[in-house]
């Protein structure tokens, strides 16, 4: 099982791509004892893997504290970051902490490219990090969102992530949730770039992949069938926010009625075993047609509930990536009518 | 594209990559990015014996005296399929 901990909303970034909610609850957040009071209840219910994220989690001042008491309780500790803040002396700090691998964020091939879809002046900033990441000896995966600006630059993007000694480069097409959806028209690729895109990145696994592993998350709007989202509703991941309402994925909060749980509230085992946002789509007697004749339910579970909600406003329908599903047309239509339009760029909260 | 295994390569895990103990069955696992693999006794010992300094050859040996009986086909195919998953890396010898 693994925990996906989101510190903080704060983020340097303004990607439009983001997964935040593009409005953050005006809420605290989990403070340092709290925090490590879901460590230690997560490794009680049997979860080995740690992701550090956000927002930007190096904004938190006391995340080494976090990183030490993790690996004290035996996690696999993954930091997933911007780079923004990662200088020698913090890059040092966390890797004698005990941080296991780092997940670096990267917009695009080029500075110029790179910030302007970041909203922010950060390429350089990324290059001192990985450089910095990898003369400490840990392992570096390059994470790249690909969308219709970046998506024909593979191969650039590939040479790149090699050049900087990257252990893996994952290739990961948009999910549309939170600005992601909002931008969705301008961010979707044609079904031309896609294929395109497909090509590229079996030619970098040619050339790159004897020593980096190049992990290529394909484009569900382009699928047949939906992804199976997070492996099933409640069966591997918990993601608490970062004001501790935990979540069976990350995009859950914006299931109205849900009846999310907060680790400030209640257990974490508690919440995993009976609280109604992690039990209500476990399984599949929530299914209806049609996927509850599908031999494929085992394999997708239905696909993504939070998809099915944004684009239908029920979450227990059938993702409509599927085309099977009765609201596949909304995919249909989406794809075709994607057009080369300006991007809204996320808003940050303010720091406090 | 890779070469097959020989008694004289020397495997190591891949960095990023360690053995740890699963908390609720206390299985010895492989951690990883993004990944853990459950591992029986006997991998976890050869997956121990992989510090890049032994030789296939040397591992088999030292844990023929822990468990009777370990063929060395097993380990090289232990080992190979790591190398597959790029869990492991070969230095060869």
């Amino acid at each position: 099982m693994g925990l996906l901990a989101e510190l903080t909303y704060r983020c340097p970034l303004h990607c439009p791509y983001c997964s935040n909610p593009v409005t953050v609850p005006d809420t605290a957040e989990l403070a340092l004892p709290e925090w490590l009071r879901v460590l230690e209840q997560a490794r009680q219910l049997g979860v080995l893997q740690l992701h550090l994220s956000g927002g930007e989690p190096l904004i938190r001042p006391d995340l080494a504290v976090l990183v030490t008491r993790a690996r004290e309780l035996g996690f696999y500790v993954n930091l997933v970051t911007s780079g923004v803040g990662l200088d020698e002396s913090r890059a040092r700090e966390l890797a004698d902490a005990g941080i296991d691998h780092v997940q670096l964020s990267l917009q695009d091939a080029d500075r110029a490219a790179g910030d302007n879809t970041a909203g922010a002046r950060v390429f350089d900033r990324k290059m001192t990090a990985a450089a910095v990441i990898t003369a400490l000896g840990l392992p570096l995966t390059i994470n790249v969102v690909l969308h219709r600006t970046n998506i024909g630059h593979i191969a650039a993007i590939a040479d790149l992530a090699a050049a900087l000694a990257a252990d893996r480069l994952e290739l990961a097409h948009t999910q549309y949730y939170g600005w992601a959806l909002l931008n969705r028209s301008a961010l979707l690729p044609t079904p031309e770039q896609v294929v395109a895109a497909e090509q590229a990145v079996a030619r970098a696994r040619a050339l790159h992949g004897g020593t980096m592993e190049i992990v290529y998350v394909v484009a569900d709007y382009y699928e047949p069938y939906p992804k199976p989202c997070m492996h099933g509703w409640g069966r591997r991941h918990i993601i608490i926010a970062p004001d501790g309402r935990a979540l069976p994925c990350p995009a859950a909060a914006q299931i109205v009625g849900l009846g999310i749980d907060n680790v400030t509230e209640r257990s974490l085992g508690e919440i995993w075993y009976l609280s109604p946002s992690f039990t209500r789509f476990r399984g599949d007697e929530w299914m209806s047609e049609p996927c509850r004749s599908c031999p494929r339910k085992a394999i997708d579970f239905g696909g993504c509930r939070c998809q099915a909600f944004a684009l239908t406003g029920d979450a227990a329908r059938a993702d409509p990536i599927c085309q099977l599903s009765p609201d596949h047309h909304l995919i249909d239509s989406a794809v075709s009518s994607a057009t080369p339009r300006s991007l809204r760029f996320r808003s940050n909260p303010a720091s406090s | 594209m890779t070469a097959a295994l020989s008694l004289g390569d020397r495997p190591q895990l891949r960095r990023g990559v360690r053995v740890s103990t699963d908390p609720l069955s206390q299985a010895p696992i492989l951690l990883f990015p993004e990944g853990v693999l459950f591992l029986n006794e006997t991998a976890a010992a050869v997956i121990r014996h992989c510090d890049g300094s032994r030789t296939v050859a040397h591992m088999v040996q030292a844990i023929d005296e822990i468990y009777d009986g370990v063929a060395v086909g097993d380990v090289l195919s232990l080992v190979a399929d790591l190398v597959a998953q790029r869990l492991m890396v070969v230095d060869r010898g």
